[in-house]
C-alpha cells in the first residue's frame, strides 16, 4: 500500500473521496510521523486528537453521504501565530506562554470548516521576527535536510515559518499555514525544497493572527506542490469584515484554472536582482528557470526595478515601526506573562514584564521601531521610508506595463547552518533581499523548488505577479514544477 | 546620526523594556549598525512623492452602528495574569 504520508493534499482529498483509504488512516499516519520527529522541534504543541476528531467527522460524513468540505480528510499543521480556540498560541514567545485563545482566527476557522484537521501548532521565529528559526523561545527548528558532505551540521529551515517548512519537507504534514511579512513563507519554502505562496495583501484575513507589521503581514499556504497551494489558498482567502484591510472580492477558482501553458504571457527578469557576486548556483538555476518558462510558451524580457537596493532598509524601518506599535499590547495586564518585582508600580511592571517576555531580536526591533517613530526622527526615518516604499511599488507598476510576471531567485543562498550569521543581525536581514520588495508592494509571490546545489540542498525560484493575479503566479509555478521535476527529499535521520 | 548609551536607555524606557547597564551598552553598537545602514534611504530623491499608507487600493467601510458582540466577560478575562471581581487587576497606581 502507498505510504499515506507521501501523498499530496490533492491525493489525500481525492483518495479519501474515492474510498482508497479512510480519513482516520491518514490522520493516524501523520500523527505517527509527528510523534517520532521530536529532533526537528517543528511543533510547539501537538494535537493528535484534533487531527483524529476531524478525520472521524470526515469519515462519518462520507459514510452518511453528506457533502464533504474542500479539505475533508486532510490533516495540516498550523503555524503558532494563528489563534486557535482552546489550544495554546504563543507566537513562539515566552510572553504568550500559556495563552489559550477563547476565539479562532478567521483563516484557521475557514480551514477547519472545510474539513481540515489540526496536527499541531508549528514552531516559528519569535513573533515571526527572523529568517532562520533561531529566535523561538521553544528552541531552534532543525531542517530535515543535511549537506551531503558527510557532516551532520544542523541546518536552518528558514524563517519565520520554519516549523511549517521543516514539517512539510519531513512529511509530518502534507501542508501547513504560513505567514509572510518580508519573506517568511517563501524563504523557508526555498530552504526546504517545498512551495509556498504569499497572496496579494488583503486576500487572507489577518483577524486572529498575532500581529507583527500589519501593513505587510499576509497568511498563505505552504505545501509540496503548486496544486496543493492553490487548494489551500482558495479555502484561506475571502472577505472578512473583522479585518479592515480585507479585500471584498470573490475568491477565484485557482485550482480549476491551473494551467502551465504560458503562451501569450511575458516574463520580466529584473536586472537589479542579479548583483555582482550573486551565488553562481543560484544564478545558474535562475537561467534554467528562464528557459523553463520560455519552454512553457512565455516571452522573456529584461525589466528594471531601480529602487530594489532600498527595499531592505525601507522594510527595516517600516516593519519595526509597526511592530513597536503592535507589540505595545503586551503589558502583563490582559493576557500572557506578568513579571511583578516586589514593590513594583505599574510602569515597573510593564518594563519588567516586557524585559522577561521578549527575546533579544524582538526587543531590538521594538527599540528600532520606537526610535524611528520618536519625536524629531519620525520624518527623517518613517516618512522617508513610506515615500521610498511608494517608489518601490511604482517600480513594479512600471515593470508590469512590459510584462505579466517576474521571475527571480527566492533566497541568495541555500540553507545555512544554525549558528552561522548570528553574530551580525544585518547579515541575517540580507537573507530577505529578494522577497522583501514584493511584500512592500503587497504583490502575490510564490516560491517553488528548482533543484539542488552542489551540497545537495534545495534552491528555489520566486515568481512575483500583479496585484490580485495569483492565477498567473500559480500557473508559472506549475510550469516550473513540471519542468524542474524536483523529487529530492531529505534522508530520514530524525 | 549616531546614538549613545543615554539614547539607548531613553528608547528602552519609551519602549517599556527594562535593560541592565550591560544590556544597554551591548545595544549601542548593534542599534547604530542597523540605523547607520537604514540611513542610506536619505539619498533617495522623493521630491513630490506621497508617503504610502495603503499598499493595495481599498476603501474604509462603515457598518451599521449596532452591537455585534459582547457579554463575554469571562472570555475576555480568561487569560489575564490577575483578574479580580470581574476586572483586570494591576498594582496600585494612585497613592
Amino acid at each position: 500500500m502507498t505510504n499515506l504520508t507521501d501523498l499530496t493534499v490533492a491525493d489525500i482529498r481525492d483518495g479519501f473521496r474515492a474510498g482508497d483509504f479512510s480519513a482516520r488512516e491518514v490522520a493516524e499516519a501523520f500523527n505517527a510521523n509527528v510523534a517520532v520527529a521530536k529532533a526537528l522541534n517543528a511543533f510547539i504543541v501537538e494535537t493528535p486528537e484534533k487531527a483524529l476528531d476531524a478525520a472521524d467527522a470526515a469519515d462519518r460524513a462520507k459514510a452518511a453521504g453528506e457533502p464533504l468540505g474542500a479539505l475533508a480528510g486532510v490533516p495540516i499543521g498550523m503555524k503558532d501565530l494563528f489563534c486557535t480556540q482552546g489550544v495554546q498560541t504563543t507566537a513562539a514567545s515566552h510572553m504568550l506562554e500559556g495563552f489559550v485563545p477563547t476565539y479562532e482566527s478567521t483563516v484557521s476557522g475557514k480551514l477547519w470548516a472545510a474539513g481540515a484537521g489540526m496536527l499541531g501548532k508549528l514552531n516559528l521565529d519569535q513573533f515571526a521576527m527572523g529568517s532562520s528559526n533561531q529566535t523561538s523561545y521553544y528552541g531552534n527548528v532543525i531542517s530535515p535536510w543535511r549537506r551531503k558532505d558527510g557532516g551532520n551540521a544542523a541546518l536552518a529551515p528558514g524563517g519565520s515559518s520554519g516549523g511549517s517548512s521543516s514539517a512539510i519537507a519531513a512529511r509530518l504534514c502534507p501542508a501547513a499555514t504560513g505567514t509572510d511579512t518580508g519573506g517568511s513563507i517563501r524563504q523557508p519554502a526555498a530552504f526546504t525544497g517545498i512551495s509556498g505562496i504569499k497572496p496579494t495583501y488583503g486576500r487572507c484575513s489577518r483577524w486572529g493572527i498575532v500581529a507583527f507589521a500589519s501593513s505587510l503581514d499576509q497568511a498563505g499556504p505552504m505545501a509540496r506542490t503548486v496544486r496543493d497551494n492553490a487548494i489551500l489558498l482558495e479555502v484561506m482567502s475571502g472577505f472578512d469584515p473583522k479585518d479592515s484591510t480585507s479585500l471584498d472580492l470573490p475568491v477565484p477558482q485557482w485550482e480549476a484554472n491551473l494551467s502551465s501553458d504560458l503562451r501569450g504571457k511575458t516574463v520580466g527578469i529584473p536586472k537589479e536582482y542579479r548583483p555582482d557576486g550573486l551565488n553562481s548556483e543560484i544564478a545558474a538555476l535562475w537561467d534554467r528557470g528562464i528557459e523553463w518558462l520560455r519552454d512553457a510558451g512565455a516571452k522573456v524580457v529584461e525589466v528594471s526595478l531601480p529602487h530594489t537596493q532600498y527595499a531592505l532598509p525601507t522594510y527595516y524601518i517600516i516593519a519595526p515601526a509597526e511592530a513597536s506599535s503592535n507589540l505595545a499590547r503586551y503589558d502583563g495586564v490582559r493576557y500572557g506573562q506578568r513579571d511583578l518585582p516586589d514593590g513594583a508600580g505599574l510602569q515597573d511592571m510593564y518594563a519588567a514584564t516586557r524585559a522577561a517576555g521578549f527575546g533579544p531580536e524582538v526587543k531590538r526591533r521594538i527599540m528600532i521601531g520606537t526610535y524611528v517613530l520618536s519625536a524629531g526622527f519620525y520624518d527623517a526615518y518613517y516618512t522617508q521610508a513610506q515615500k521610498v516604499r511608494a517608489l518601490i511599488a511604482r517600480d513594479f507598476e512600471q515593470a508590469f506595463e512590459q510584462c505579466d510576471l517576474l521571475l527571480t531567485p527566492t533566497a541568495p543562498s541555500a540553507a545555512f547552518a544554525l549558528g552561522e550569521k548570528q553574530a551580525d543581525p544585518l547579515a541575517m536581514y540580507l537573507n530577505d533581499v529578494f522577497t522583501v520588495p514584493a511584500s512592500l508592494a503587497g504583490l502575490p509571490a510564490m516560491a517553488v523548488p528548482g533543484g539542488l546545489d552542489a551540497a545537495g540542498l534545495p534552491i528555489g525560484l520566486q515568481i512575483i505577479g500583479k496585484a490580485l493575479d495569483e492565477q498567473t503566479v500559480l500557473n508559472a509555478g506549475l510550469a516550473i514544477e513540471e519542468r524542474a521535476g524536483f523529487v529530492a527529499r531529505p534522508n530520514r535521520w530524525w | 546620526m549616531s546614538i549613545d548609551l543615554q539614547t539607548v536607555k531613553k528608547i528602552a524606557s519609551l519602549s517599556r523594556i527594562s535593560v541592565t547597564e550591560a544590556e544597554a551598552e551591548a545595544m549601542v553598537p548593534e542599534l547604530n549598525n542597523i540605523l547607520g545602514w537604514v540611513e542610506q534611504l536619505g539619498e533617495v530623491d522623493v521630491t513630490g512623492v506621497e508617503p504610502m499608507t495603503a499598499v493595495i487600493p481599498n476603501h474604509q467601510r462603515l457598518r451599521d452602528d449596532v452591537v455585534t458582540d459582547g457579554n463575554v466577560r469571562e472570555k475576555v478575562l480568561a487569560n489575564a495574569p490577575q483578574a479580580e471581581h470581574g476586572f483586570f487587576a494591576v498594582p496600585k497606581v494612585i497613592e
